[in-house]
């Protein structure tokens, strides 16, 4: 009786595993457009504004689909014309731990939908709004921003860098923890 | 009770049969090197056949007689065993020169296939994308080099050589009627030689596992006269038509202004992307994403409207267009023949 339940319970486990990874390929409206103000300062009279995330902003952060699709469109928008694969040219660094506008999600795709001063361009209305936070996510893992267990694990091409996900922290890089 | 069975039977094996037949079928082939192959197919399996049906007999035979009771189990009988022996070594030898055979039959059959495109005049690249096929039509003279998607036009009766790529995954070139597969490996360029004898639509498919829309990754090898064959090049190779009608001017212009542009090509204007399919004379064509819609103006629309619905996982996003802008889009590709 006891084998045949293990039997049993383990073929269910074995038939659980058939389950597909569940990918995110529709735009998700439920979750906000990206489109509330991302403050560039904290500098502000009469105290801070209060600041909501964007709820699209978690979840696409730390989502190994996501990343792995903004790996695809960093190079099929050529981001690499102006930051390299990472490690800057005309546009800067990606990959350390200096952010001009902020680090966080929402101001990264602040810079990308509407650019910045000094060549970042606009992309709004040439990149779908749900695209812009997967380049998002994956520019953040090139900094050791992103869980290793999700960035991206190899290249297509030859490999310029280590693997997003073994990308060390660029805040804490040369530091003793 | 009988008859039900068989009926079904009857109607499975012709069932069966029916997918032997059609335009992706290895038993149907249309040139000289499918030919070959389907040759080879038959007479591999009628001799395999012979043979299993010849050892199926050798093996039923000892059961069904009856073995005499001997006195003396161990005793030998000298001329029986040297009878049992020659049987043996006989067997052996006929195994090993039908083994033989048939490898210097696949040989020459190899043979002939390497020679098929020694002459072929006209050089075709076919990239394989997740999940379509860039096809890139050599010349000497640049500006007659032609880009194009998922159709393959050849000259009918002439050999052409395909040289197989890809910037993705491995993919499988598989045109049944014409040829064998061959892979399609990322930085390596595999060459492949088919000739249609006929003119005529032959469907091909990926036939390597490339992820999640590998079944809907179709292709359509077109063979059509050199003279219709040429004008269509010469066709292809003109920048797209100018929309016309206020409707399709529209569409041209949020097609630059949207996420299309950053994709995809349109000849003789600013759109220029290469990683999607080249959309200069996308409505000449007979489906639409790699052979899984038949081109229509509805079924534009349907692609354009919800890409991740028809062919999930596809690496054409879901682009956020109010109906009259989609009305206007389609419109203009409508008119891109």
């Amino acid at each position: 009786m006891i084998r045949r339940v293990a039997v049993l319970v383990s073929a269910t486990l074995v038939l659980a595993a058939c389950q597909r990874e569940e990918r995110d390929t529709r735009p998700q409206s439920a979750l906000g457009s990206g489109e509330q103000p991302t403050p560039v300062t904290t500098l502000e009279p009469g105290g801070e504004r209060p600041f909501h995330t964007d709820n699209k902003a978690a979840s696409f952060e730390a989502n190994a689909f996501h990343m792995s699709e903004g790996k695809r469109l960093f190079s099929w928008f050529n981001c690499s014309g102006c930051h390299a694969n990472g490690g800057g040219g005309m546009g800067p660094a990606l990959m350390d731990e200096k952010w001009i506008y902020g680090s966080s999600m929402e101001s990264i795709h602040a810079t990308i939908r509407d650019g910045r001063p000094n060549g970042m361009p606009s992309f709004r209305d040439k990149i779908p709004d749900d695209q812009i936070w997967e380049l998002a996510a994956y520019v953040r893992s090139l900094s050791g921003n992103a869980p290793s267990s999700a960035a991206p694990q190899r290249n297509d091409d030859m490999m310029v860098h280590p693997s997003e996900n073994r990308m060390p922290d660029a805040a804490t890089l040369g530091k003793s923890p | 009770m009988k008859r039900p069975v068989s009926m079904a039977f009857a109607t499975a094996g012709a069932l069966l049969l029916q997918g032997c037949a059609g335009w992706q079928s290895v038993l149907d082939p249309k040139g000289p090197a499918a030919s070959e192959q389907a040759w080879l197919i038959w007479f591999f399996t009628g001799l395999c056949a012979v043979v299993w049906v010849l050892v199926m007999i050798a093996l039923a035979a000892p059961l069904m007689m009856r073995s005499r009771a001997q006195a003396e189990p161990l005793a030998i009988d000298a001329g029986a065993e040297g009878r049992k022996l020659r049987v043996v070594l006989t067997a052996v030898a006929v195994t090993a020169a039908i083994l033989i055979g048939l490898t210097l039959l696949s040989f020459f059959a190899n043979r002939t296939l390497a020679a098929i495109g020694s002459d072929a005049s006209l050089t075709i690249r076919v990239t394989g994308h997740q999940w379509w096929w860039e096809v890139r039509y050599e010349d000497a003279t640049p500006s007659r080099i032609l880009t194009t998607a998922n159709e393959i036009h050849i000259p009918a009766g002439e050999p052409v050589r395909l040289l197989l790529t890809s910037t993705d995954v491995i993919h499988s070139f598989w045109i049944p009627s014409l040829s064998g597969k061959l892979d399609l490996i990322p930085g390596h360029i595999n060459v492949l030689d088919i000739k249609a004898d006929k003119p005529g639509v032959y469907r091909g498919q990926c036939a390597e596992f490339c992820g999640a829309q590998h079944a809907n990754m179709g292709t359509f090898i077109i063979a059509e006269p050199r003279a219709k064959f040429d004008a269509w090049w010469n066709d292809q190779l003109q920048p797209a038509v100018a929309p016309a009608g206020d409707e399709a001017k529209a569409g041209e212009d949020l097609f630059l202004r949207r996420p299309c542009v950053m994709c995809h090509r349109i000849g003789g204007t600013p759109a220029g992307g290469t990683v999607a399919p080249d959309l200069t004379h996308i409505a000449s064509r007979k489906t639409l994403a790699a052979g899984t819609l038949t081109m229509s103006r509805g079924n534009l629309a349907a692609w354009i409207a919800d890409p991740q619905g028809v062919k999930p996982g596809s690496h054409m996003p879901v682009v956020d267009l109010d109906g009259d802008e989609l009305n206007a889009i389609v419109a203009y590709l409508e008119g891109l023949k």
